[in-house]
């Protein structure tokens, strides 16, 4: 019940980020979602792909630290409030939350929120026991 | 088959102290006269200097003697320093001048017998003895490092194979077929052929090879460690520059704990750089060497720009041969960073503690009459998390080792892999912008 994020070490200098995009572009590799968490000096890419391993192999190739990150993606519940019941139900339950990031899958039609966390496992069972829906890799992959 | 000798010299090498000083004193005596007599510049500048020959009477007079440098050598290019007539030499080296003109040396047949009998002393010190193989795998030509051990070898009555460096496959070839004991070339290139019979799926460990001797550039315990397991051999140091002799000029022996130099024909002393005064035994500054047993190119006080440090007595191989610990920088890359000599070598060794590997660049620059220090490193794919914390707790806790174990304050950032750039291999170091305007 885990999604696997590529994560990328990038140096704050133009052109880098679009450097990453080209090469995964030119392996065929389909971003899903994309965002950056950056400092002045440098950056780090988090991106949801169709396919996780080969995008890393390709990055990697081309001499960037890369790593693969478990985390876990949700569809928000359909009621008022519901992202804040998501982060409510882990923090009661002391999960602390390393970073969370949104997007609109148009194979599920929804918005999709990923999580990081820092205990995976039990976040994933608070989740389950509270109905909440876990997204698979699977589910979002594009045909 | 015979039991190996452990010394090649044993009355020189294991020799008293004052039996090693009068024969250091009778020497110096009659090469300081050599150089007076047929080096214009040392006459010239022991004139200037109001000395002559005969105010040398022992090893302890060195000290009026005056100092040699690269310049001049460089300045008298090719062969303004030479002592004997072209009739007496036998052999050319030269220096690769990364910067400026190459430095050529020159040798008499006494002075190859010199050279050659120093790395015969190194050679026997690691066990080697006449049924052995000796691999030179060092670059054959002007450059000392391949005819240095491969004469040493010869002269031990080992069997050299001159195979030189490149085609790194035929030289895994080689060591399998011939069977070589003994490697001899620089340390990166050992580790080349190390990795290079891995992916050719030879085990090292069914090669007769044993030890090697690896220099002409600096490396690290962390290297030797490397080296001894993917070479399955003992990795010894051996040091030397080709203004002294070549490789040789000092060697580690089975402790692996700083290296023996060759004084009976080799001198050494350690000074400050810069008030160019001879320190104590023991502290750290330039070494220096005067070839009290060299007839072609007799440098006086010859200052090698290593920083080193000496140490006297008995080692646990029984010699009593003077000792110089690895070579810690070069005066020339030695940083003065607001009053505190720093070396780039002590920044590896503080990113080596931390289990990272060793891709840094240091970069200096001054602002309000300040020096500020910037250490950038490489990340490794074995060093990052995906978050930032975990990434501002890296450069935290390299900033706190250097300030811990050199005391500088620095700032750390970290790079991109490759982002330093390399050429041939080597990365530079540093980047000092204290001087541009
Ligand atoms: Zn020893």
């Amino acid at each position: 019940m885990q999604l696997k994020q590529i994560s990328v070490f990038l140096e704050n200098k133009s052109g880098r980020l679009s450097r990453v995009t080209q090469i995964l572009k030119e392996a065929n590799i389909d971003i899903l979602a994309l965002c950056v968490a950056d400092s002045n000096e440098y950056g780090i890419v988090r991106m949801i792909v169709d396919k996780p391993a080969k995008a890393m192999e390709e990055l990697e190739k081309s001499k960037f630290t890369v790593s693969l990150t478990n985390v876990i993606g949700v569809t928000i519940p359909d009621s008022a409030g519901g992202l804040a019941t998501v982060i409510d139900l882990l923090a009661k339950q002391n999960i602390s939350m390393e970073y969370i990031y949104a997007f609109t899958s148009r194979k599920i039609g929804e918005a999709i929120i990923i999580l990081r966390v820092e205990d995976t496992q039990s976040a994933i069972e608070i989740l389950t026991d509270h109905h909440v829906k876990l997204i698979t890799h699977n589910e979002i992959i594009r045909e | 088959m015979s039991v190996p000798k452990q010394y090649l010299d044993p009355e020189i090498e294991c020799s008293s102290a004052d039996e090693m000083r009068q024969i250091q004193s009778e020497r110096l005596k009659h090469m300081v006269k050599h150089a007076y007599e047929n080096v214009p510049l040392y006459k010239e500048r022991m004139k200037d200097m109001g000395v002559s020959p005969d105010d040398i009477h022992s090893i302890d007079d060195l000290h009026k003697l005056p100092f040699t440098v690269k310049d001049d050598l460089r300045n008298t290019y090719p062969f303004g320093m030479f002592a004997v007539p072209k009739e007496e030499l036998v052999r050319i080296h030269a220096s690769s001048g990364t910067t400026g003109k190459q430095t050529v040396v020159g040798y008499t047949k006494n002075d190859i017998e010199v050279w050659s009998r120093s790395v015969a002393r190194a050679l026997t010190s690691i066990g080697t003895t006449k049924s052995d193989y000796v691999h030179v795998s060092y670059g054959y030509g002007l450059f000392t490092g391949g005819l240095g051990l491969h004469y040493g070898a010869e002269y031990l009555g080992a069997t050299a194979i001159p195979v030189s460096s490149g085609n790194t496959k035929r030289q895994v070839q080689i060591l399998q077929d011939y069977g070589s004991n003994i490697l001899c070339c620089t340390p990166s290139y050992a580790m080349y052929i190390g990795e290079t019979a891995r992916e050719m799926g030879i085990d090292t460990k069914q090669l007769p090879l044993r030890a090697g001797f690896f220099g002409a550039e600096p490396w690290t315990e962390h290297m030797r460690q490397e080296l001894e397991a993917i070479l399955n051999i003992k990795a010894y140091d051996i040091y030397g520059l080709s203004e002294i002799a070549g490789p040789g000029v000092a060697f580690e022996c089975p402790a692996q704990q700083g290296m023996h130099i060759n004084e009976d024909f080799f001198y050494p002393e350690i000074i400050d750089p810069d008030t160019e005064e001879v320190l104590p035994d023991g502290e750290f500054g330039e070494l220096v060497f005067t070839c009290i047993g060299k007839e072609a190119l007799p440098l006086i006080r010859y200052r090698t720009r290593d920083i080193c440090k000496l140490e006297r007595g008995t080692c646990s191989c029984g010699r009593t041969l003077v000792k110089m610990c690895k070579p810690k920088g070069r005066t020339d890359d030695m940083l003065i960073i607001r009053g505190i000599n720093v070396f780039p070598s002590q920044i590896e060794a503080v990113l080596l503690s931390l289990n990272m590997d060793p891709n840094y660049q240091i970069v200096v620059d001054r602002a309000n009459n300040m020096d500020r220090l910037e250490v950038q490193v490489e990340m490794t794919a074995s060093m990052f998390q995906d978050t930032l914390k975990s990434l501002t707790e890296i450069e935290r806790k390299i900033a706190a080792a250097l300030q811990s174990i050199l005391n500088i304050s620095a700032k750390v950032r970290l790079l991109e892999p490759k982002s330093i750039p390399r050429s041939e291999g080597k990365a530079k170091r540093v980047i000092d912008n204290r001087h541009l305007q």
